[in-house]
């Protein structure tokens, strides 16, 4: 095993839904020099006032648990899982792609759209504002087609992921 | 009555009594104006004025760190509560345990730029195990209890409590600190049995042990200390302690290798770079322990015993964790050894000490006092001689003084020495020995300090007179940034840039135009009479010991190397490791 091989994780924190977790949580990242190479949150249960906060992230071996255990810490957090270690998970991302442009392009733009399960959410004459779902792969494939079309704007989301099964964090 | 209405301050203070606390260090300002009216009303809590707030937070550090008890702070906002930020950050690396209530503008103000407002919890927040902006009266009460929960419990840190100024006249219920439990934070402190079970064989089997002690032994508390004790008695294996942990175990016993690391003994490293099991006991394989990472104790089983389980694997890949408190872990594992009728190889042993006897005849800490100039190192091990029988609380700035104090001073006791090891702040000891002389006012309090060092807080030497605090300022006065010149000297060719101390006070005047006494001592005859006539006047007496400007630290781990590549004092030049490119720049 190769100490230094740097994985991609997704990481799943449940915090209080309270002032300044967000700050925390991306301050101890920053502070700590770990990469965030998405970030997603929003809460997730009225009740227990928790939000969810969805990282994904770099790093080896050693980082890796590093980065969990370091969240651990925080005051606010109650539940963290490495859903890249702890078994099989889905995940998804949404993203708005805005295409400029006119004749057949739409035409090819529609095409497109069609293949990658793409809705079409808004258009006028001269645009169309795609929503597509997926893996990030998915989604990065879909702007990258969309882009030769005209000129474009991306808006992504970010990932969500759960785990597969019956199975909570 | 468990539900009383009250204004926020009056909760504030209620929540201070409640929690025992019996002291705070502070310093008012407009934003505290209601929390110091309620202090001026009640009996039970002293405050302690300090002359700037970062001597606040060091002070508390010192009450904390020599009674084991939370160090309570009350700072205003804005400046207030910036300047408080060195001694947060000193205590969240050093875990001790600080309650800081800052105050701040009101409600309405904040985010408006308001006069004295600063983003504290913004601010605060990587300088702190944690803190909280309490918005509502109704919210204080269990904020405060919470907070000493968090503070004293797990790995100990500071905490911050943002108090709007509106909140604090605003009325709220009161509920007393039983009722108050805590959602998410729950730390592990009982070690998972299995494990120490694992951890006791690994011991018992071991022909080449070493103990190695922190910090979090102090902050498991006197119970800790006592059972590592026994446990390294029990085992008769050698142990050594990281700065942090110095006392925890009797340092003159004969068991004790003294200090690790950087200036560590020549006895402790090599034992721990050819050691073969390795029992960590609450310290965390910093740099200044480690040397080079990749040639850390190259052949040794790590068994680390940690409450804080990001310490684990973090620097060092360790072969057995345990996460639980220091106490509660050995006291299962004397249990165990006892239980399983624990023996060690007797003969595996006897050639382990043989080995460790050969490292420690080069008498790694000899120096030689030659003329009439001191030796910083006879100064120590003097001071040492004439007051290891006093109820004898020590506290240091940070630097060479700071080194060898940890080197020529011996702790039996856990609690007795108070230093900044983590952050390695100048112009902690001073502060710090105000707090470790209000709880325990009799005893005799030694600051060991440099003379630039003591000039970083030296306007808590006014405190020190407001309490009539008989606190013993001892100056290693080299005129130098000791370390830093020592640096500039091994590592930058002797370029001494900026590290002599040009237009230093004179030290004795200055202590008498603070009303302490003060003495000076430039010549090695006079230096016995000079810590007798310190340690007999009654009140602060400050000792300007003029020492050997040029002497360097030794034993050293240069930075980059290896436990097993020491420099030391007696080696000629030249015949120590050369220090890489790669390990200058290392800090």
């Amino acid at each position: 095993m190769d100490d230094n091989e740097i994985h991609r994780h997704t990481i799943a924190v449940l915090v209080d839904n309270e002032f300044g977790v967000l700050a925390r949580v991306v301050g101890l990242f920053s502070g700590r020099g770990y990469n965030i190479e998405s970030l997603t949150v929003a809460k997730v249960d009225d009740a227990e006032n928790w939000s969810r906060i969805t990282i994904v992230t770099t790093g080896n071996d050693m980082v890796i648990p590093q980065i969990k255990a370091q969240l651990e810490r925080l005051v606010p957090v109650h539940k963290i899982a490495d859903l890249t270690v702890e078994g099989p998970s889905v995940e998804r991302e949404m993203a708005l792609v805005k295409v400029e442009c006119k004749g057949e392009k739409r035409v090819e733009a529609l095409r497109m759209a069609d293949i990658f399960r793409a809705r079409a959410i808004d258009t006028t004459e001269t645009s169309f504002v795609f929503e597509v779902t997926g893996v990030r792969d998915k989604v990065k494939a879909f702007v990258n087609l969309m882009e030769p079309l005209g000129r474009i704007e991306v808006c992504r989301t970010g990932i969500v992921a759960v785990k597969r099964g019956s199975d909570t964090i | 009555m468990a539900n009383q209405e009250m204004t926020g301050a009056e909760i504030v203070i209620k929540s201070l009594i409640d929690q025992g606390v019996e002291v705070i260090f502070g310093y008012p300002g407009g934003a505290v104006l209601p929390l110091y009216d309620e202090l001026f009303k009640q009996n039970s809590i002293r405050h302690i004025l300090v002359r700037q707030e970062g001597g606040a937070v060091h002070a508390a550090e010192g009450y904390a760190r020599s009674t084991g008890k939370p160090g309570v702070v009350l700072v205003t906002s804005g400046p207030g509560a910036t300047n408080a930020v060195t001694g947060l950050a000193d205590a969240l690396l050093d875990s001790i345990p600080i309650i800081c209530l800052t105050g701040q503008v009101a409600t309405h103000l904040i985010g408006n730029d308001a006069f004295q407002e600063a983003d504290t919890v913004g601010i605060t927040r990587p300088v702190t195990k944690h803190n909280y902006l309490v918005k509502s009266a109704n919210d204080l009460a269990r904020t405060m209890h919470e907070a000493f929960y968090v503070a004293t419990t797990g790995r100990p840190g500071p905490v911050v409590i943002d108090l709007p100024k509106d909140v604090q006249f605003e009325a709220g219920t009161y509920i007393p600190p039983s009722l108050v439990q805590h959602k998410s934070y729950k730390p592990q402190i009982k070690g998972n049995l299995k494990a120490i079970k694992e951890a006791v064989k690994l011991i018992a089997g071991a022909k080449k042990p070493i103990f190695y002690s922190g910090g979090g032994v102090i902050n498991s508390g006197p119970k800790a200390a006592k059972i590592l004790t026994q446990l390294v008695r029990m085992t008769g294996y050698p142990i050594t302690s990281t700065l942090m942990g110095l006392g925890a175990f009797p340092a003159s016993d004969k068991q004790s290798l003294g200090m690790l690391g950087m200036h560590g003994t020549y006895e402790a490293n090599n034992a721990m770079h050819d050691c073969d099991v390795m029992i960590c006991v609450g310290a965390r394989f910093d740099d200044r322990i480690t040397g080079r990472l990749d040639a850390f104790s190259p052949n040794s089983k790590k068994i680390h015993i940690d409450i804080d389980p990001s310490s684990i694997n973090k620097n060092i890949r360790v072969d057995l964790p345990i996460v639980g408190d220091v106490a509660h872990v050995l006291e299962d594992m004397v249990k165990v050894w006892k239980s399983e009728v624990c023996v060690p190889d007797a003969a595996a042993l006897e050639s382990w000490w043989s080995e460790i006897a050969a490292w420690r005849s080069r008498d790694c800490l000899k120096f030689k006092q030659e003329g009439s100039v001191i030796k910083p190192q006879y100064a120590l091990s003097r001071l040492q001689e004439l007051t290891k029988d006093h109820d004898r609380y020590i506290t240091t700035e940070v630097g060479q003084h700071q080194m060898w104090a940890a080197q020529y001073l011996t702790f039996d006791e856990p609690n007795r020495w108070m230093t900044s090891g983590g952050l390695g702040t100048m112009g902690y000891g001073l502060p710090a020995a105000v707090g470790a002389q209000i709880a325990h006012p009799d005893a005799l309090v030694i600051d060991v300090a440099g003379e630039a060092s003591i000039m970083m807080n030296i306007q808590e030497m006014s405190t020190i007179l407001q309490y009539r605090l008989p606190v013993k300022i001892f100056i290693l006065n080299n005129q130098y940034m000791g370390m830093v010149r020592q640096w500039q000297e091994l590592m930058h060719g002797s370029r001494y840039s900026e590290s002599y101390m040009e237009s230093l006070p004179d030290f004795v005047k200055l202590a008498e135009a603070f009303g302490a006494k003060g003495l000076r001592c430039d010549h090695v005859d006079n230096v016995d009479d000079c810590i007798k006539e310190m340690i007999e006047t009654p009140g602060a007496v400050l000792v300007d010991m003029l020492v050997d400007q040029t002497e360097n630290v030794f034993p050293m781990v240069p930075s980059g190397a290896a436990h097993n590549q020491m420099l030391l004092a007696d080696d000629k030049e030249g015949e120590g490791p050369e220090v890489s490119s790669k390990g200058r720049a290392l800090v």
